[in-house]
């Protein structure tokens, strides 16, 4: 489904800010892969999923979608069959149209774009029929602007805008870093829900273990610009926070007593 | 007085589509599209030149609006493909349409006395209706003696400007249209919703100016001349008329606001027009009187609502400060 090769890409080359955001990076995801992406700061996560949505173009390496070259297609044709969710609540959707209007407008994604209605009678009860699966009573809330929403009920409706075109990948960046524990609790189970619902193949930024543990099939841990863990199957299940912990800090001491060597 | 809100309420009607134009790009995209101050022109002199080389009047509004089209788009492609930012974009637009504009009339000035417009052209059709003979008798018999020659411009124009305030409504609510603004609400929301919005902001610019040069042409044709400095200023008109109307009307939909801005286009004539009555100012103060109108309409509501916040805010205080009393009497 998705396949990224070789993928590298520098900031700032050659300058004293240069910065290696993404080192050959190797990643394959098979169809309805949920993949967690946990690392530290700067580890180069978000540069990871620009790379697959379109928004950055990697120095070397390929991304392929459904066995598809689409390392040169822009962002904006790539988004047919990616769907994302940003860490911001305000970045998902367009605050000073409607709630049936966002949606709309995300139901165009695959199709090409027309001088008719956007919003009709069927579609408006599609958009009721998939509003009620987030249980926010935002089906009542057809013609309500997006803007009055709180950030969480802002941050479902992306979330649904996202999936429910059924995209071949889905992409989220720290979707509930912004919002209080109970909000970000219920985005964390919608999120469960849809992936399987549409079986969604995923890929999830987070910062928060337990939620990188307790969702999807596979774990991958990055660090400056590499991959440095990836776990699967029954070996995720089994994974614990402080094995997490422990695992991290073994491969980060392996990694600097070779640089060291390097260096000595 | 009744003559002069006439004609204000004439010239309001059709500025009201430089307006809707003007809207399209500051509110809908979000693009503080100076292109406007060239391009009314550039309708004015393409309507101008094409009647006088004998096209009829309405083709050759058609072409202005083309014109205008075009000129948006070009700014639009500066900003998206050029990567210029919006107001540079519109500036250097303006500037190169001054150029353009006096190569299309050959001439800074372009009469048209004694051309047909879309205006006079109906004279015959419109005197056999006899709508003007109904209207003056019942203006008359509210007791207005200086009647105006004719209600063929404002008739005509009012259904001009809802059938393209109608149109707009409509574009905006198709999934072109709801993609357009997106562009201008967040942009990055759309594009990840596939649609090209470089493509969308080339188009909305054009269909912005495309409207502004409509109106130029048809003030052309109103006034009888098209001048190269006829724009000056445009684009705070049309600002002003956004505003004015968004103030006075309010912004709850779509169709309301298009209304809004239309409405809007009409007041502020009819308050330059009201204010130029006052001995102390002069024909050339309209610029000052606009940009002072754009400045308070700017500042006005922010005015009123603080106040408002303020005197809620002591108006719970005191009611606070009443029920302690009461529960330190009790
Ligand atoms: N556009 C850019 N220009 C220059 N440097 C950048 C740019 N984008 C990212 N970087 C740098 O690349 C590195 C990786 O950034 P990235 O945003 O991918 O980290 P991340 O893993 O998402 O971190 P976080 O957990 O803080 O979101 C960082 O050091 C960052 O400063
Ligand atoms: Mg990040």
């Amino acid at each position: 489904m998705l396949n990224i090769s070789s993928v590298s890409i520098t900031f700032n080359e050659d300058t004293q800010d240069e910065k290696k955001a993404l080192q050959d990076i190797d990643l394959t995801l098979d169809k309805g892969d949920f993949v967690t992406v946990i690392g530290s700061n700067g580890a180069g996560k978000s540069t990871l999923m620009n790379v697959i949505s379109g928004s950055l173009k990697p120095d070397i390496g390929i991304v392929e979608i459904d066995n598809k070259n689409v390392t040169s297609i822009p962002e904006f044709k790539r988004s047919a069959f990616i769907g994302r969710v940003f860490q911001d609540p305000m970045a998902g959707t367009a605050p000073s149209m409607t709630i049936e209007e966002n949606l709309a407008m995300a139901y165009a994604r695959n199709k090409r774009r027309t001088l008719r209605t956007g919003v009709n009678k069927k579609r408006k009860l599609l958009f009721i029929e998939f509003l009620e699966t987030l249980h926010l009573g935002l089906e009542n809330r057809l013609t309500a602007k997006v803007g009055l929403l709180s950030g969480g009920e802002r941050q479902a409706l992306s979330l649904l805008m996202a999936t429910f075109t059924e995209p071949n990948i889905l992409l989220l960046d720290e979707h509930t870093a912004a919002l209080d524990p109970s909000r970000a609790e219920l985005i964390t189970n919608l999120t469960g829900e849809v992936v399987d619902k549409f079986q969604l193949t995923t890929l999830m930024v987070t910062h928060n273990m337990q939620q990188a543990l307790d969702l999807g099939n596979r774990l991958i841990m990055m660090d400056k610009g590499q991959i440095i863990l990836e776990v699967s199957g029954k070996e995720k299940q089994e994974l614990t926070i402080e094995k997490l912990l422990h695992e991290f800090q073994r491969i980060r001491g392996e990694q600097m007593a070779n640089d060291r060597a390097i260096l000595g | 007085m009744f003559i002069s809100i006439f004609s204000a309420v004439e010239s309001g009607v059709i500025y009201a589509l430089m307006a809707l134009g003007v809207y399209l790009s500051f509110r809908i995209l979000d693009f503080p599209d100076l292109t406007v101050d060239g391009s009314f022109v550039t309708g004015a002199a393409v309507g101008a030149i094409s009647i006088v080389n004998g096209v009829p009047p309405i083709l050759a509004t058609v072409f202005a609006a083309l014109a205008g089209f075009v000129a948006g788009s070009i700014t639009g492609i500066l900003n998206t493909k050029g990567k210029i930012n919006p107001l540079l974009s519109g500036i250097l637009m303006m500037i190169a349409l001054y150029s353009i504009n006096l190569r299309i009339m050959g001439r800074p000035n372009l009469a048209l006395l004694n051309e047909p417009t879309l205006f006079n052209q109906i004279d015959g059709f419109w005197g056999g209706l006899g709508i003007d003979k109904t209207l003056n008798g019942l203006v008359e018999s509210m007791g207005v003696d200086s009647l105006p020659g004719t209600w063929a411009v404002l008739i005509i124009m009012t259904i001009i400007t809802i059938i393209i305030k109608l149109v707009t409504d409509y574009f905006l609510k198709t999934e072109v249209g709801l993609a357009l603004r997106a562009t201008g609400d967040n942009e990055k929301m759309i594009r990840s919703f596939s649609a090209n919005t470089n493509n969308l902001t080339i188009v909305g610019l054009g269909i912005s100016n495309g409207l502004v040069a409509l109106s130029g042409s048809l003030v052309a044709q109103y006034g009888g001349f098209a001048d190269v400095n006829m724009g000056i200023g445009m684009i705070v008109i049309g600002l002003a008329s956004v505003i004015i109307g968004e103030a006075l009307v309010g912004t709850r939909t779509i169709a309301i606001t298009t209304l809004a801005v239309i409405l809007g286009a009409i007041a502020y004539r009819i308050v330059v027009t009201l204010a130029l009555r006052a001995d102390f100012l002069e024909t050339g103060d309209m610029k000052l009187i606009t940009a002072l109108l754009v400045i308070i309409a700017l500042i006005a509501p922010k005015v009123v609502s603080a106040r408002k916040e303020a005197v809620r805010k002591k108006r719970k205080r005191t009611l606070l400060a009443s029920q302690r009393k009461e529960e330190h009497s009790a």
